[in-house]
């Protein structure tokens, strides 16, 4: 890697005592952050002058069943000011719930619903947690890899009773 | 007061439902309740083979189907590091802003008829019938074309369907003065549309909305100019914003951009390059039709790509086009097999209309409908 991203220089810099894995595939920057620190790294990459991702383009949850720790959910950042993107990354694992950053963007309100809707991963400080998609009753979680494409109850067909 | 509206309410563009709490006549809180027409694409994208999730895509905003189809293969020719020829390019673009005017004239058409003027929504139906009929020439479908390929284009033009095109871009400016003497200055028009639904820029960023809903609050935005894709940095044309942000200037930035994409449209088609339409790379690239039915390692080929597909490297990449809503962008995840291991669809509506609350609050009950469709969801995108 010829130049290193600046904000990968940038949190090195501020986040000395944290360790952060660095991806970059076809030109695209991934960095993999604690779970505890994710709302202090983006609010730092949010305000900070010269990076100024103001942007939450997605946020969105990956199931990696049966790893341990087996969730991560992924923080697609847009500096409109640059054109340049940014994917963070936090280690989830089951039972575990991640802090909100709904209070720097948001956008990030209905899409950590959907995460906590399809994937069942809490999100503290949220203002309004409830399923977004799903009705309220729904069982299960979709997205996971341990949940069948055909649902759960696909062999058992639904009859009404007369 | 609570009223319910929805989620079987004309004005509802599908089927979503708002829960409006009322002061009189003023709206307090708006609280949206979607996720009526889940189908779990998500989900079913992971057991399909990449090939197989194109026809998928169609069903998302299914007024704007190529521009679904371009944002998908984008993201798998990026994961994949393919090179897509010119000619393929150059298609692609036409296509995706037909697209674009077509999904335009549906938004204006439905949302002048929500706030009463019904004759316009039977002259955007007019054109668009000119578009969908080109589509259907050029690919076989209408709503649903499944056009693109990975890698490519599935067939070229067919004979006479440029003169078609070009007839349509000719006479397309002739039409838009028609709707305008309709809209722009009709006073019922603009007291029901001017300081209505108003979203600050600062607000609209933060509650991520993207497309003719941001640029209509005056920021200057647009994926085809910011991260250009599939050969737009060759193109003339203008990114179009307002200044305040309101139903009003939402209206003029869609119609501005119709103009300018129907301006691309002509530039495609004069500078159209001759060539293939398909990339060259054999693991990927489907061969033509008159190959397979002539050549037995086409033949082969076909039906191993059709049957098992290929196997891209393992990693993760994100790939975003502007569609007619916004920022559309496909963040697919492989893990070396032949079926994604995650694809997840970045909808520009269900950004949009979690702004919806936002831009209603204060607003006069009547509003709610003149708002809803100037932000132009589209259920299917949404509920995915």
């Amino acid at each position: 890697m010829v130049d290193i991203h600046p904000a990968v220089k940038k949190l090195q810099e501020k986040f000395s005592g944290s360790t952060f894995e660095v991806k970059t595939f076809r030109e695209e920057v991934t960095i993999t952050v604690p779970r505890k620190e994710i709302v202090e790294i983006c609010r730092f990459l949010y305000a900070d002058p010269d990076l100024q991702y103001q942007f939450l383009t997605d946020l969105c949850g990956l199931d990696f069943f049966p790893e341990n720790p087996r969730f991560e959910v992924v923080y697609l950042l847009t500096s409109m000011k640059r054109n340049q993107r940014l994917r963070l990354k936090t280690k989830v694992g089951e039972g575990e719930s991640v802090s909100s950053v709904e209070s720097i963007w948001k956008a990030a309100d209905w899409l950590e619903r959907e995460v906590y809707d399809l994937f069942g991963i809490p999100f503290e400080n949220h203002p309004d947690l409830r399923r977004i998609l799903l009705w309220d009753g729904f069982e299960g979680y979709p997205l996971r890899k341990d949940f069948p494409v055909e649902g759960p109850d696909f062999d058992k067909p639904f009859v009404p009773e007369v | 007061m609570t009223i319910n509206m929805g989620p079987q309410h004309p004005a509802t563009h599908g089927v979503l439902r708002l829960v409006l709490e009322l002061d009189g006549e003023v709206i307090v809180k708006t609280t949206p309740h979607i996720g009526h027409l889940h189908r779990g694409v998500e989900k079913l994208a992971e057991s399909k083979t990449y090939h197989q999730v194109i026809p998928l895509t169609d069903r998302l905003d299914y007024t704007n189907a190529m521009g679904n189809n371009l944002a998908y293969v984008l993201a798998v020719e990026k994961l994949l590091g393919i090179e897509v020829p010119k000619r393929a390019q150059y298609l692609r673009v036409m296509m995706a802003e037909l697209q674009r005017i077509a999904a335009h004239l549906i938004w204006l058409g439905t949302h002048a008829l929500d706030i009463g003027a019904m004759t316009l929504l039977f002259y955007n139906f007019r054109e668009r019938e000119e578009i969908l009929r080109i589509f259907e020439e050029v690919s076989g479908g209408r709503l649903t074309p499944t056009y693109l390929r990975i890698g490519g284009v599935s067939k070229d033009l067919p004979d006479g369907i440029t003169e078609k095109v070009k007839a349509f871009v000719q006479a397309f400016p002739d039409h838009m003065k028609e709707y305008e003497t309709l809209l722009t200055k009709n006073v019922i028009w603009l007291q029901r549309t001017r300081n209505v639904g108003i979203i600050s820029k600062e607000d609209a960023i933060n509650w991520g909305v993207t497309g003719p809903t941001l640029r209509g609050s005056g920021v200057k935005w647009d994926v085809r100019r910011a991260i250009p894709y599939s050969g737009y940095e060759a193109f003339d044309f203008d990114i179009p914003t307002g200044s305040i942000g309101d139903v009003y200037d939402r209206y003029t930035v869609r119609l501005r951009e119709m103009e300018w994409s129907n301006a691309i449209v002509k530039q495609a088609l004069e500078r159209l390059p001759k060539g293939p339409i398909m990339a060259s790379d054999p693991r990927v690239a489907l061969p033509a039709k008159d190959a397979v039915q002539k050549d037995i390692a086409a033949l082969i080929r076909q039906f191993k790509i059709a049957s098992e597909g290929f196997q891209p490297p393992k990693g993760e990449v994100y790939a975003s086009v502007e569609s007619a809503k916004g920022e559309l962008g496909f963040y697919i995840v492989s893990d070396g097999s032949n079926h994604p291991f995650r694809v997840r669809i970045r909808p520009p509506s269900f950004l949009n209309l979690s702004a919806l609350p936002k831009m209603v609050e204060g607003c006069l009950i009547a509003d709610v409908v003149s708002i809803i469709g100037s932000i132009d969801i589209v259920l299917g995108e949404i509920d995915r």
